[in-house]
């Protein structure tokens, strides 16, 4: 500030005008006090912009929780045990629905993340140059398809094939298998938790593919080329160098695609029958929270199903809410670890 | 073929023969000819680019890794050429130990980190695994550094110590060839000083090919030099002559300073 200052008056006096420097002063006074003002404004409106995501946040939190107060009321915890759902006489439990979004979830990790892995380390690691970029666009255009299409695709054209061709072979060599064998019996009817948890699957094997993706893809080519120095294969270093190494990354990768699986209403809607049944065969239907969500609010006319229905969207705001926090969580720890290695 | 110093002369270990490297359309190696000679260190100088490291990593064949690298000619090691596409990758750079610029210890502990490599070909007990992990410690002088904490992981020792841990990994193996590619040049003086001294001690086991920037380093360990510029061998022979009356003006040049 001295500089300009000094600057400015010796401008002046070249120039022959004569600027006094109480007058230089009070100039230089204003200009600071209109900064300090803009910077006033802006610090604040963008705090406001800050505090607005908190409060839409909270907000949905306050008016989910507060709508199904009701619903607690007259069940109490019972209503997250309970399996019956009956809107008629008014008969709420929400189990099935959460055995449905977890069970769901559970079958598109247990197919997505084998899929996944695969395809991350043939792009990161076996790929031919050529192909690394196609198949890495296919893939990400497969996370873009619009999740109602997937649901149609899953009825009118999984679904039948699915009856036809895999349920039979499935019940005919799993069926006799002690325990599990039971998960595979019952009507070959294509539709079901079993077919909406492979459809949730092929959602998130995007996902989960391109964070793995990424994820190997910080490996340093050095580290992995020790490995490949000491005589070890492709599979060795995959296991013993590149996992180790981006664990977290790998499980932050897996829980967001479980959070989009836990949410996903269209799809699941499509295919897994909506019956509020709990059944031990997983070729039965079922029903899930989003899917009864999407089914019922417009029905809704009591206060108590409406709060019935709102109380299940807490639950599945809960159940995200941890998952995708957790996710985070690994994430982070993981870009942590990477500062500390380079 | 260089003059000989000894009175039994050493055999040649790896011939390369007519070797040509290129990335892509650019050839980074032309026309290589030379011998590495048995439990002899060999050291590659030169200015940044001029092929060095790709002769390096044509010994193991690391250029595999990447498509677009392929080599022309001939290395023959154990009278075989390993460029040929039958080579059993693994098994080449299971005999042939690699040592990079920067320390590369593996996310794990820093008795896996030597135990990792074993494993893949050899079939040890625990006791025996125990042994071969000192043995190498020890080979790589840095047992007593760490003797009390093999559990922690490897990346919790210093530069210097994760580098001498990775030399004791590529040992642990007991590789025919240990090939460095600049292993001092992210360490301090000390710590260079140590890995110096431990490369004459593997010399009476193991041929060794080392790259280095440091011409003084060059002169200190190794018993033969090869000066490379633009991807051409312009200059190789015993290690004292070259630096004392080089046979090429180009070598002269460079090693004295007068360009690179």
């Amino acid at each position: 500030m001295n500089n300009t200052q000094v600057n400015t008056s010796e401008q002046s006096t070249q120039q022959g005008h004569y600027v006094s420097k109480e007058q230089q002063l009070q100039a230089l006074s204003k200009r600071l006090a209109r900064q300090h003002w803009q910077d006033v404004v802006f610090r604040n409106s963008t705090l406001f912009f800050a505090l607005l995501v908190l409060a839409l946040l909270s907000g949905i939190i306050f008016s989910l929780a507060s709508k199904s107060i009701p619903i607690f009321q007259q069940f109490g915890l019972g209503f997250l045990t309970s399996s019956a759902w009956n809107p008629v006489t008014l008969e709420f439990g929400a189990a099935t629905a959460i055995y449905g979004t977890l069970v769901t979830s559970l079958i598109a990790l247990l197919v997505g993340i084998p899929i996944s892995f695969g395809i991350a380390v043939f792009l990161t690691e076996l790929s031919p140059v050529w192909l690394k970029r196609p198949l890495g666009t296919a893939i990400e255009l497969l996370a873009g398809i619009p999740s109602i299409i997937y649901g149609m695709w899953g009825l009118f054209v999984f679904a039948p094939l699915f009856a036809e061709y895999a349920q039979p072979l499935m019940t005919k060599y799993l069926g006799p298998i002690p325990v599990i064998g039971q998960l595979f019996q019952g009507a070959a009817m294509g539709f079901g938790v079993l077919t909406a948890g492979i459809i949730l699957a092929v959602m998130i094997i995007p996902f989960i593919a391109s964070v793995m993706r990424d994820v190997f893809e910080v490996v340093p080519p050095v580290l992995k080329e020790s490995a490949y120095g000491l005589g070890a294969t492709t599979w060795e270093v995959v296991r013993n160098i590149v996992l180790p190494y981006t664990k977290a990354g790998v499980v932050g990768g897996i829980m967001l695609g479980l959070g989009r699986a836990l949410g996903e209403t269209m799809a699941v809607t499509f295919v897994i029958g909506n019956t509020p049944k709990i059944s031990a065969s997983l070729f039965a239907p079922g029903t899930s929270i989003a899917a009864t969500l999407a089914n019922e609010f417009a029905e809704a006319r009591d206060e108590l199903h409406v709060s019935a229905l709102m109380a299940l969207g807490l639950v599945l705001f809960l159940i995200t809410f941890v998952v995708l926090a957790f996710a985070k969580l690994m994430l982070s720890r993981l870009s942590k670890q990477e500062g500390s290695k380079t | 073929m260089p003059d000989i110093v000894s009175s039994a002369p050493p055999e040649t270990k790896i011939k390369v023969d007519s070797l040509q490297f290129f990335y892509g359309s650019f050839q980074g190696l032309k026309n290589i000819n030379l011998d590495i000679l048995e439990r002899r260190i060999t050291a590659f100088i030169g200015p940044s680019g001029c092929g060095k490291s790709t002769l390096l990593r044509t010994l193991n064949r690391m250029y595999d890794l990447y498509p677009g690298q392929r080599a022309e000619g001939k290395i023959m090691m154990n009278g075989k050429n390993v460029l040929e596409k039958d080579q059993d990758l693994n098994l080449l750079r299971a005999r042939v130990g690699m040592v990079f610029q920067k320390p590369t210890p593996f996310p794990m502990s820093i008795y896996d980190n030597i135990a990792f490599g074993v494993k893949l070909y050899e079939n040890l007990s625990k006791a025996e695994m125990d042994e071969r992990v000192e043995w190498a410690l020890n080979k790589a002088a840095i047992w007593n550094e760490v003797k009390d904490k093999l559990k922690q992981s490897g990346l919790s020792l210093s530069g210097g110590q994760q580098q001498r841990l990775c030399i004791a990994r590529a040992v642990a193996v007991k590789p025919e060839v240990v090939l460095l590619d600049e292993p001092t040049s992210a360490l301090d003086p000390i710590s260079t000083a140590k890995v110096e001294e431990l490369l004459h001690e593997l010399k009476e086991d193991y041929t060794i090919a080392i790259v280095t920037h440091n011409m003084q380093q060059a002169a200190r360990v190794s018993d033969f030099t090869a000066y490379m510029y633009l991807g051409e061998l312009i200059e190789y022979g015993v290690t004292d002559e070259l630096f004392i009356k080089p046979k090429r003006k180009e070598t002269e040049d460079y090693i004295t300073g007068r360009f690179g």
